[in-house]
Order: C-alpha cells, then sequence, then structure tokens
C-alpha cells in the first residue's frame, strides 16, 4: 500500500514534517479553536456577568446565614455549648457577650437587621432586638454616675486615651485593635481599613481584659467608621460596663494594686469604690429589659441560626422550619408553599394542555392552507406579540369580569342568571384563560414549524395504502408532529412555572404562582433568603423536568425551528 | 408483450380535463386506456402534467372535467383509500417514525389483516425486493436505493391490481438506476400487475414500458410502443424530445405516395417519408436520426439523394464516433458512426456527400 503519510512500523502516524500526525492535527486545531474562543469571548462574558453570576448569587443567599454571626460573634461563639434540651436559658456569659455585640450593633446600627432576620424564624424577635438596643446605655450610665462621683476624671476623653494605653501600647495587644477591625467589616458588609491611632497597653489589657476590649471596639469605631480622633472623643457606656465587671472580677485587687502606669492611681480609688456599683447581672439586665431575653425559644433561635450557612430558607420554602429542636414541619396554617409549588405545576399543566387543545388545530391550518391565507392567519397568531403584555392582560380583565363583556353576553343569551355571574377572574380560571393566550404562540410557532417539514406525501401515502383520513393523520401525521408538541410543551410549561405578571393581575387570591410569592419575598417582605430558596427549587424543578423530559421524549426530537 | 391492443381496458381517462386555477388547463383532454398488466410510461418535460394524471387517478386530486375508469367503474368520488392503488412516490414517503416492518405492515393492518398472515405477507415482499434483514430498521438507516426497494415493496405488499410510480429512481444515480429499471420491469410482469409510470427520462421509458405516452402542453403528443415512437415519430415534438435528432427546415417539393421530395432553404433536395404533410409547398420540418444518415455511397440507396456537408468536429466516444457537420447552412448536424474495424474516421475539413433512406426521413410539422 503506497500512502503519503509515513507510518514507522505501529508507531504513530507522522505527518509530512515527521512529527506525529496526531501532535500536528491537534496544533492545528487548537489554533482554530482560540480563534473561536475569541469571537465568542464578548458573548460569554456577558453571559456569565448577566445570567451566571446572578444564578450563582441567588443560590448562594439561599443558604447564607452570616448576618447572626457577623453582628453577634462574640455571642454566637458563647452560646456554641449552650445545650437547648437542657431547658435552661444561658449563663451569664453569653448574656454578657450579647451585651457587647449588641452594644456594637446598635451603634452601628446594625441590630434591627439582625432581628429583622431571625424575625423571619421566629416571630417578635425584630422588636425584641429593637427595643432592647434602645436601652442599651441605661446599664453603663448608671455605672458612670459612680465612677464620675469617685473621679470626674473617668469623664474626661484624654485620661481614657491615656489610662488604656494610647500610643505606646505594644504589638501584642495591638492584636485587639486588628481583631476589632475585622470585626467591624463583617458588621457593616464593607472593607474597613485605615489607622485607629491607638494600640491598648498590654498591662492594662491583662488587668482589665473586657475594658481594654470595649474600648478596644470604641477606638476603632470612632476611628475608623465615625473617623474621629479617638482621644478627644468620651468612650462609650459600655466601656463603663466593663470598667464595672473588670473590677468586681475575683483577683482583680492584687492587679491593680501592683499596676503602677498611667491611671494607677485613679483606677485604684476606682476600685475601692467598687461596692458603690450597682449590682446587675447581665442577665438580669435583658431580662428586665424584655422577658423574652429569658425565654428558651428565643436563644434556641439564635443558637440554631449561628451557623454562616443554614438550610433555613430552603426548609421554610418546603414548609418545613429549622427549630431549636431540630427540623420539623411548619404550622399548619403556615404551610404555604407546599400548596404554591403543587399549584404552579397543576396549574402550568393545565395552560400547557389548553395550549395543545388550541394550538394544535391552528399549527395544522397553518401548515395546510394555501400560502396566502396561512401567512394571514400566521399575523393573527403574531399579534399577541407586538401588543404590551399588561394591555394584553388587562383586556383579559375587561372581558373577564363579573360586569364584563363574556358575561354580559352569557347572560344576554340566557345562559346564566344576572344574578348569579360566572366568576371568570381574580381565580384560577382567570389565570388559565389569560395564561393560555398569552402562552399559545409559544406553543404554535415550534408545532407550526415542525409540522411544515412533514412532507404532505406521507399523508398521501398513508391513504394511498388503504388508511382513512383519521387513520393517516393518528398513525402517521401525528406522531411526526411530536417534536413539535415537545418544544411547545417544554416552552409553554417552563415560561409559564416561572410567570409573575398574568397571575399577579388575574389570579387574585387562588390563581397566583410561586413566583408571586417570590416577588412578594423580594419586594415586600425583603426575605431575600427565602425568595432565593424559592427561586432555586423552581430552577430545580424546571431541570428535573427537563431531565425526565429528555429521558421519555429525547431532547434532540425536539425542534424549534 | 402484454396487451398494447386497448382490449381490455383496466384503467380508462375518458376526455379528462384539468385546471388547478380556473384559468388555465393543466391537462386538456386525456384520452388514454390503459390494459391489464400493461406498463405504461407517461413521459413529457416538467410541468407538462404528468404528475396531475396520476393524482387524479390515484384520488388526491379531482378531474375537472371528464372522467376515470377504474375496471370500468367510474372512480371520480370513491375516496383514495378504498382505491386500492399502489403508489410509490418520488421521495418515497416511508414514514420516518415506524421501522421498514411497520411501514411494510401498515397497509395490511388498515385492511385488518391478521398478525400471522400480515407477517408471511411482509417477509414475501421484503423477499421479492431482497430485503429480508432489514426488517428492523429505521428508513433513515437505508440507503436510497434500498429506500427505494422499501417503497416498492410496501405499494406490492397489499397486492394492488394497479401500481403507480412518480418518478421513483428520480434521486438514485445511474447505474443503480439501471438497475433497478430492470428490477421494477420485472417485478411488474412476474406479478402481472398494471403499471403507470412517470418519468422524464426517455431512456428510462424506452426500456421499461409497453407503452409510453409523451407528454406536452397538458396533451398526449403520442402513444405507442417505444420503437414506434422512436423510428415514427409523430410530430416533431415527439422526434425532438425522444432520443437524438438531426432535423432540416424546407418545402415540400413533390409527393409521391409514401415518398416525398423536400427542397431544402438553401436549394438541396432530400428524400423523405410525409408524415404529416400533405400537399406540394407545405413548410416542413424534416426530422433524421443521426445513425441513419450514410456517408458511403456504396451503402446508399442508387438514385437516392445526397447532400453536401462538411466535417467540424470528430468526437471519439469510445463505441461509437459522433461527427458534426455543416449542412445546409446549419452547424449542429451529427452523424453517429460505429466504432468499427472497417470503419473511417472523417478528419475536420473534409468535405463529404451524405444521404439515408427516405424511410428513414420523415417529413414533419414545420
Ligand atoms: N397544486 C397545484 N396548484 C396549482 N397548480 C399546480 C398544482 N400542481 C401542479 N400545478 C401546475 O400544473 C402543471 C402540471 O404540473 P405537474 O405536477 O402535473 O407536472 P409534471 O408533469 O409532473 O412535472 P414534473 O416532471 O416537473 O414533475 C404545472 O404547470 C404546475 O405548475
Ligand atoms: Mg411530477
Amino acid at each position: 500500500m503506497t500512502d503519503n503519510t509515513a507510518q514507522t512500523d505501529n508507531g504513530p502516524v507522522l505527518a509530512a514534517d515527521g512529527r506525529p500526525l496526531k501532535a500536528s492535527l491537534r496544533k492545528a486545531l487548537r489554533a482554530q479553536k482560540i480563534r473561536a474562543m475569541m469571537l465568542i469571548a464578548p458573548l460569554l462574558l456577558f453571559i456569565v456577568v448577566t445570567f451566571i453570576a446572578p444564578i450563582a448569587d441567588m443560590l448562594f443567599r439561599s443558604v447564607e446565614n452570616q448576618i447572626v454571626g457577623n453582628t453577634l460573634p462574640e455571642t454566637t461563639a458563647t452560646l456554641e455549648s449552650w445545650d437547648f434540651a437542657n431547658g435552661e436559658p444561658p449563663d451569664e456569659a453569653v448574656f454578657e457577650a450579647l451585651y457587647y455585640d449588641m452594644f456594637l450593633a446598635a451603634e452601628a446600627r446594625r441590630h434591627t437587621r439582625v432581628g429583622s432576620r431571625l424575625n423571619y424564624e421566629e416571630t417578635g424577635m425584630s422588636s425584641l432586638f429593637r427595643g432592647t438596643g434602645r436601652s442599651l446605655d441605661d446599664l453603663g450610665d448608671d455605672y458612670f454616675d459612680v465612677f464620675e462621683g469617685v473621679d470626674p476624671i473617668w469623664e474626661e476623653a484624654g485620661f481614657w486615651y491615656d489610662f488604656m494605653g494610647a500610643g505606646d501600647g505594644d504589638a501584642e495587644a495591638g492584636g485587639l485593635i486588628d481583631a476589632q477591625r475585622d470585626r467591624l467589616s463583617a458588621l457593616l458588609d464593607e472593607p474597613v481599613a485605615g489607622d485607629v491611632g491607638f494600640v491598648p497597653d498590654a498591662e492594662i489589657a491583662a488587668i482589665l481584659p473586657r475594658t481594654a476590649d470595649a474600648y478596644a471596639a470604641f477606638a476603632a469605631y470612632t476611628a475608623l467608621v465615625d473617623e474621629d480622633v479617638v482621644a478627644e472623643e468620651e468612650p462609650w457606656e459600655a466601656v463603663f460596663t466593663a470598667l464595672a465587671t473588670d473590677l468586681r472580677r475575683d483577683g482583680a485587687g492584687e492587679a491593680i494594686a501592683a499596676y503602677s502606669g498611667d491611671g494607677a492611681a485613679e483606677l485604684q480609688a476606682a476600685y475601692e469604690a467598687r461596692d458603690q456599683l450597682p449590682d446587675i447581672s447581665y442577665t438580669e439586665f435583658f431580662i428586665e429589659e424584655d422577658e423574652d431575653w429569658g425565654s428558651l425559644d428565643t436563644w434556641g433561635t439564635i443558637h440554631a441560626y449561628s451557623p454562616s450557612f443554614t438550610p433555613g430558607y430552603f426548609l421554610t420554602a418546603i414548609d418545613m422550619r429549622l427549630t431549636p429542636e431540630g427540623i420539623s414541619a411548619q404550622p399548619e396554617n403556615l404551610q404555604i408553599y407546599g400548596t404554591l409549588f403543587g399549584r404552579t405545576l397543576f396549574m402550568s399543566m393545565v395552560i400547557m394542555g389548553s395550549c395543545i387543545l388550541l394550538g394544535y388545530p391552528i399549527a395544522f391550518l397553518l401548515a395546510n392552507l394555501p400560502m396566502r391565507t396561512s401567512n394571514l392567519l400566521l399575523i393573527l397568531v403574531l399579534l399577541p406579540f407586538w401588543t404590551s403584555l399588561l394591555v394584553r392582560t388587562s383586556a383579559w380583565k375587561v372581558l373577564l369580569q363579573q360586569q364584563g363583556v363574556i358575561n354580559d353576553l352569557l347572560v344576554w343569551i340566557g345562559l346564566v342568571a344576572d344574578d348569579n355571574r360566572l366568576q371568570l377572574i381574580n381565580n384560577q380560571t382567570g389565570t388559565i384563560i389569560a395564561m393560555t393566550h398569552i402562552l399559545l404562540p409559544f406553543m404554535i410557532l415550534p408545532l407550526y414549524s415542525v409540522m411544515q417539514t412533514i412532507p404532505p406525501s406521507y399523508m398521501r401515502a398513508a391513504k394511498s395504502l388503504g388508511a382513512t383520513d383519521w387513520t393517516a393523520f393518528w398513525r402517521v401525521y401525528f406522531p411526526n408532529s411530536v417534536p413539535g408538541i415537545g418544544a411547545g410543551c417544554i416552552l409553554v410549561f417552563i415560561l409559564s412555572i416561572g410567570y409573575y405578571i398574568t397571575p399577579e393581575l388575574v389570579g387574585g387570591e387562588t390563581g397566583t404562582f410561586i413566583s408571586n410569592r417570590i416577588a412578594y419575598h423580594i419586594s415586600d417582605s425583603l426575605n431575600w433568603g427565602l425568595a432565593a430558596a424559592l427561586g432555586s427549587i423552581l430552577l430545580a424543578v424546571v431541570l428535573v423536568l427537563y431531565w425526565a423530559y429528555d429521558k421519555l421524549v429525547g431532547i434532540d426530537n425536539v425542534k424549534l425551528g | 408483450m402484454n396487451a398494447s391492443s386497448g382490449s381490455d381496458n383496466f384503467v380508462v381517462f375518458d376526455r379528462v380535463q384539468k385546471s388547478y386555477d380556473g384559468v388555465e388547463l393543466v391537462v386538456k383532454d386525456l384520452n388514454l386506456a390503459i390494459g391489464r398488466g400493461e406498463f405504461l410510461t407517461m413521459l413529457g418535460p416538467s410541468g407538462s402534467g404528468k404528475t396531475t394524471c396520476l393524482m387524479m387517478l390515484a384520488g388526491f386530486e379531482t378531474a375537472t372535467h371528464g372522467e376515470i375508469l377504474l375496471d370500468g367503474k367510474p372512480i371520480n368520488n370513491i375516496p383514495p383509500h378504498k382505491r386500492g392503488i399502489g403508489m410509490v412516490f418520488q421521495n418515497y414517503a416511508l414514514f420516518p417514525h415506524m421501522t421498514i416492518g411497520e411501514n411494510l405492515s401498515f397497509p395490511l393492518e388498515v385492511r385488518n389483516i391478521g398478525k400471522s398472515e400480515r407477517e408471511e405477507k411482509v417477509k414475501r415482499a421484503l423477499e421479492m425486493v431482497q430485503m429480508n434483514d432489514y426488517q428492523g430498521r429505521r428508513p433513515a438507516q437505508l440507503s436510497g436505493g434500498q429506500q427505494q426497494r422499501i417503497a416498492l415493496a410496501r405499494a406490492l405488499v397489499f397486492e394492488p391490481e394497479l401500481v403507480l410510480m412518480d418518478e421513483p429512481l428520480g434521486a438514485l444515480d445511474k447505474q443503480l438506476r439501471e438497475h433497478m429499471q430492470f428490477e421494477i420491469t420485472k417485478l411488474a410482469h412476474e406479478l402481472g400487475i398494471t403499471t403507470v409510470y412517470v418519468t422524464h427520462d426517455q431512456t428510462e421509458a424506452l426500456t421499461m414500458s409497453d407503452r409510453v405516452a409523451v407528454f406536452d402542453d397538458g396533451r398526449i403528443q403520442q402513444l405507442a410502443a417505444p420503437d414506434e415512437l422512436y423510428e415514427q415519430p409523430q410530430n416533431s415534438f415527439v422526434a425532438q424530445f425522444i432520443g437524438e435528432n438531426n432535423t432540416l427546415m424546407g418545402t415540400v417539393s413533390k409527393i409521391d405516395g409514401d415518398q416525398a421530395e423536400v427542397t431544402l432553404d438553401d436549394g438541396e433536395v432530400i428524400d423523405t417519408k410525409p408524415v404529416n404533410v400533405n400537399k406540394v409547398g407545405d413548410r416542413t420540418l424534416v426530422s433524421i436520426r443521426p445513425e441513419r444518415v450514410e456517408f458511403n455511397k456504396e451503402r446508399l440507396t442508387p438514385g437516392a439523394h445526397t447532400i453536401k456537408a462538411e466535417v467540424l468536429e470528430f468526437i471519439y466516444m469510445g463505441d461509437i464516433y459522433r461527427t458534426r457537420l455543416r449542412v445546409a447552412g446549419s452547424d449542429d448536424f451529427f452523424i453517429k458512426t460505429r466504432n468499427a474495424p472497417d470503419q473511417r474516421r472523417l478528419k475536420p475539413g473534409e468535405r463529404i456527400e451524405i444521404g439515408w433512406r427516405a424511410q428513414d426521413c420523415r417529413a414533419l410539422d414545420a
């Protein structure tokens, strides 16, 4: 055999330049591929940015729950070891952490957000957080009065600044500031950077750990968010609460006595006056503010929603919920999503069915009438496309309402009594009628395009072979038009399952779809996580149906044009 | 050769006319009788109304005027599926969603034939076209020629007495077409079915048919057996449409029984056979087949007229030589000679005398 590609014995086929043919081919193809990729790159980028990225964002939002951990970092950390099953509210340490977390959050006006978030899971959380946030200052004020009585110098911003370490603090204690900076970034959902102009003193931080912490938080917030000079600002009430807590701590006396740095004398004086401090525990303070802080459910909810990622939204979306005891069904009166999903699927099926029933004969006519007539008919089919969706839907309102054209006509004919007019709108009937009309072209066009490709000779052949008109249609024409039905069904069903505007306008209470609920959560209740979870489930349902359809009918049997 | 007499008329077109738009007649006054068991071909240029005739016979078009009789009974009011006519379509029209077996058993199913009998018949039909192994395949998995055979088998499986074929071989390559031509005629004669075959390939028409109906302009121009059609065309359309042909214009100068002399426009005189000229002075188109032209004087009838010709081109075609001549001012006069050992090759520029037997040269309508 003579061949112009050289073949070494059993070796790879070589190209004319002696390199393996496969490699040459790959090289030749790669250049082509790169060129092709560059051609589609702008479009690809566009799709990624406008389509894939939002979907990924949506999927992420549906499980994301960082807000609790970001707003109440210390509380959630301390609460981790707490066990709901014990039947006891958490101990003092948790409340202490909550106080400082809340204080900072309240300063940043972020505590209401975590309140709203938790309110999705347990009603009352929102007002609990809002109310408590307002009165956090009270506790610190009480202590402040005592310290000021002992020595008015405690009121001075400059004294505090020097006392806590000023510019001469050391590096290790500086870690406190970095920690606060990170915490602020998380709390405010945006990177916070800059120089605080303050580093706590390691010695003071060891003697008064809580105070150093609270002051560092104050300093970081003042410098980085308020953009004020720390040395000129009076510390927050929380700093005084922290000082009181530190002074009362066991063994504080010896450490203070041994301290000889800035403000040692004032600290000693304050320590000696510690018995004058009002004796209120953090727990008492919170429960006094709102007795819900003592309730197990409050803490159970916070505990359950502490992790950064939560199945909570998805559970809500399938009428379950994440309670402190674990996953359980939603109370009966709150189970709406199952019904809504079921209704959406059912009604989409009905709409799809009506579209087949109405669309098939029209498509058949389009494909089989003489050119001129079928062109006119096609224009009529396409006409709705050139009218605004809103106008079409509103037209249905006019037609279908109880005093509307259709009811008038039926009454006039005598089919229905005047005092018993049909309810055709603001219910499922209305949605089905209007949606069938709006989605009909999406059934007709693929059907038409498939039917056009069925040669008329098939029907003739069937008839010449002895089949009646009906047999010829059913055994020969119809099977050949199935790909069109398939394509139409997919289009109509998927469009309808996510339809929003028409059910919203004509669906009333009983004719709305899941998408209306999603819209509600996006724009009214602002529960984006739940909206995202519902959307993700909808996406999954569509994908599953698509997959099932592929298994049953085969997606390559579908012709869209 | 089967009935060409018309004594046993199975299909009759009686003064049939057809118009699609009410303005123009596509079929004008069609009269045609097809004998039982006959293989009749409708041959004609595109748009001459062949398919229309076939469709009227099959029942997919109705005649605007006139009557079509099948086995003596008018069929104008019988719907297509009750006519029991087998049909092979140009694009085969095999049902793509059915296997070959299902395609073949379809006509039997709609006739409510039992399963075992159905299988038996399908098997036999497939054997007939030598396609037994393909029962489970789908039409798309077959080659053009194979699909063609299946279409044929499907049209025959329910044992119709009449089979219509509309350019069934149009999509096949030359070799396969010739092979299928042979098989179709063989089958048709073996089974004794009446066949109406439509084509615009004249070789196909000549080789396959008992009789050929040449269509033009909605009329049958000539209905005759292939040899008659080729050798004795009745008018200039048929003469030019069938086979290769040389034509010369002239005026009849003398008629003597079945021989006439025609004076060509450059004054030369030739011998012809008058076909549709009847008096001296008629303008006529004279037609002569290239293979009937003789330039070897010894072989010509003594006393026959000859005319001068100049060789323009010699074309070697293997089995034959084709030579282009200038005759009576026309540059496309061809002659064909067999490539035999004693045959002389003409050279361009050579001047020769050509002639023919009077009965080979037909004086037709102008
Ligand atoms: N359905 C129709 N409506 C209107 N005119 C038609 C129709 N079918 C055919 N014609 C016209 O009738 C004439 C004859 O058509 P027909 O199909 O019989 O030709 P044909 O001889 O089969 O040609 P071909 O060899 O190209 O198949 C043509 O002029 C055609 O334009
Ligand atoms: Mg035709």
